[in-house]
């Protein structure tokens, strides 16, 4: 019954990466970022429970922490570097 | 079914690998590799590494990602044109990379039972650890008394590190200080970090509960002193991002962030010595305590609290050099 | 009950799934910056919840549960939060988006 999950959970894994490598601009590669760290935490909460491992769990809620933190430095990055640079904005490849 | 899942995520890994070499943008490169950390991550989990797993998801990808981020804020933005000869490097990869494929064919299959690593070395600690420690995450135990001279070794190494970064980028506390939260230079900035700034600090203390919970869980589960320093330490660097710099150094100066690095290690160190003073071997728990299995117990608690004290103040003291040097 | 319960679960996981899979799909073939972003938050908000509501029935009453609901409050609270930050983020720095056309008086369409 997981494995049907843990297989859509990696296929948007995929399709996410997919969005990061080819995303234009940075801010699609960001939201690529934090949809892959979103759709680790399901997977490993998922994969704790197929192989009947249940303590793993903390691994899941300290990877939900850092991908929340994660993304908002990235963008407190961003945004004191174009404080920094006022005439060139974020726009980048 | 563990192997395809574990195939997938490799090749996930591979593409990622192949695009932040790829990218001439270095932001890109740094979110590849924020990517590549936390696919590593579920890989480690898949192999049922559950504490290097968490190492690697609470460094690799969160702490790793905020100080290249701050480094790359103090240089260019993109890779400098390559260099004309790259045939030599080239040649030597390539001859690196086929001799460790040789290498691999002699090794054991995975899970096989009846590998050297089985039949000796695994049972041995799997016994003596539930006679001699007692508690029942067998890496904490190896980690931390089989093997503390090791351990020793690595905070060590992180405290050298932490002032190597020091020297480089330099800790005056005055000169090159930003003047607030960049967010008091754009009036109109404020407004758009309302919801972050209430939910960061709503989160904060379970973050830092968190934080505490792995220090002291890692005998019983996945944990440890690595992991909650860095998980610590990430919660101080979210105040910092939300609030500003300044604020954060105000609720841990410099000063005590220097204390912190210097004290986990003497506190790993003092343990060890008093090993010596009570008539045991250096890093000897035993006979911390009339009763030998609670002796290690204490032993362990108190050098994990030596490793988490100094992985938070080297991680807070990197990235306070960073974030402070806005203008050369 | 413990038949309901499996029912229930599989039923609750496989729908956790097909929403996980639209959000990748539609952040991956939308077309602008702001729709993949509306596609990625909304199903990063539901797939969790189905998901980890799923595993919970099959968890039953334990410690377990209750780490998967803390993970659960802190997706649902996190999640919203960082797409928030983004697109504050990409509308600070001058992203447009070809997509919405601005407010006309007397425009009907």
């Amino acid at each position: 019954m997981f494995y049907a999950v843990t297989i859509a959970l990696i296929i948007t894994m995929a399709l996410a990466l997919m969005r990061a490598v080819i995303g234009p601009s940075l801010y699609d590669r960001v939201l690529a970022v934090n949809m892959l760290g979103t759709k680790t935490v399901l997977l490993l909460a998922v994969i704790a429970f197929l192989f009947g491992r249940p303590d793993f769990l903390d691994l899941a809620l300290a990877y939900a922490l850092i991908n929340f933190i994660g993304v908002l430095a990235v963008l407190e990055f961003f945004r004191s570097r174009a404080a920094r640079n006022s005439e060139c904005s974020g726009e980048d490849t | 079914m563990t192997v395809i899942f574990g195939v997938f995520l490799l090749t996930l890994l591979v593409i990622t690998a192949i695009a932040i070499v790829q990218a001439r943008n270095l932001f890109v490169s740094v979110m590849l590799s924020g990517i590549f950390s936390l696919l590593l991550a579920a890989n480690f989990f898949l192999l049922d590494a559950a504490d290097v797993a968490l190492t690697e998801a609470a460094i690799g990808a969160g702490i790793s990602t905020v100080l290249l981020l701050g480094a790359l804020v103090l240089t260019a933005d993109s890779e400098r044109a390559p260099s004309t000869n790259r045939l030599v490097a080239l040649i030597v990869v390539v001859t690196t990379m086929l001799v460790l494929i040789y290498a691999t064919f002699e090794k054991p299959r995975f899970g096989d039972p009846f590998a050297p690593v089985h039949q000796h070395v695994a049972p041995w600690y799997l016994d003596k650890t539930r006679e001699a420690i007692d508690i029942p995450n067998v890496v904490t135990a190896v980690l931390g008394s089989f093997r503390g001279y090791d351990t020793l070794g690595e905070v060590f190494v992180v405290f050298t590190a932490g002032i190597g970064v020091l020297f480089l980028l330099g800790a005056r506390s005055g000169e090159y200080a930003q003047q607030g939260p960049i967010d008091s230079a754009q009036p109109g900035g404020l407004r758009h970090y309302l919801i972050p700034r209430v939910v960061g600090r709503l989160l904060m203390p379970f973050i830092l509960l968190f934080g505490f919970y792995v220090q002291f869980h890692g005998d019983y589960g996945p944990g440890g002193g690595f992991q909650a320093g860095a998980i610590v330490a990430a919660a101080v660097i979210l105040y910092a991002l939300l609030e500003g710099e300044d604020r954060a150094l105000r609720v841990m100066p410099r000063g005590l962030l220097t204390g912190l690095i210097a004290g986990g290690a003497l506190i790993y160190g003092a343990v060890g010595l008093a090993g010596i003073f009570l008539g045991g071997n250096f890093l000897d728990y035993s006979v911390l305590s009339s009763d030998p299995v609670k002796g290690q117990h204490l032993g362990i608690l108190l050098i994990e609290a030596g490793v988490g004290i100094t992985v938070t103040g080297v991680l807070l003291s990197i990235f306070h050099a960073f974030a402070a040097r806005d203008k050369f | 009950m413990a038949q309901f319960l499996d029912i229930s679960s599989w039923l609750l996981l496989s729908l956790g799934g097909v929403f996980v899979f639209i959000g990748g799909l539609g952040a991956l073939r939308m077309p602008d910056l702001y729709t993949r972003m509306h596609a990625a938050s909304i199903t990063d908000a539901m797939g969790p919840v189905l998901i980890i509501t799923g595993i919970i029935l099959q968890a039953g009453l334990s410690l377990a549960s209750i780490k998967l609901t803390a993970i659960l409050l802190f997706l649902l609270v996190t999640g919203p939060t960082a797409s928030n930050a983004l697109a504050s983020a990409a509308l600070l720095a001058g992203k447009r988006t070809e997509q919405a056309r601005p407010f006309e008086q007397g425009r009907t369409e």
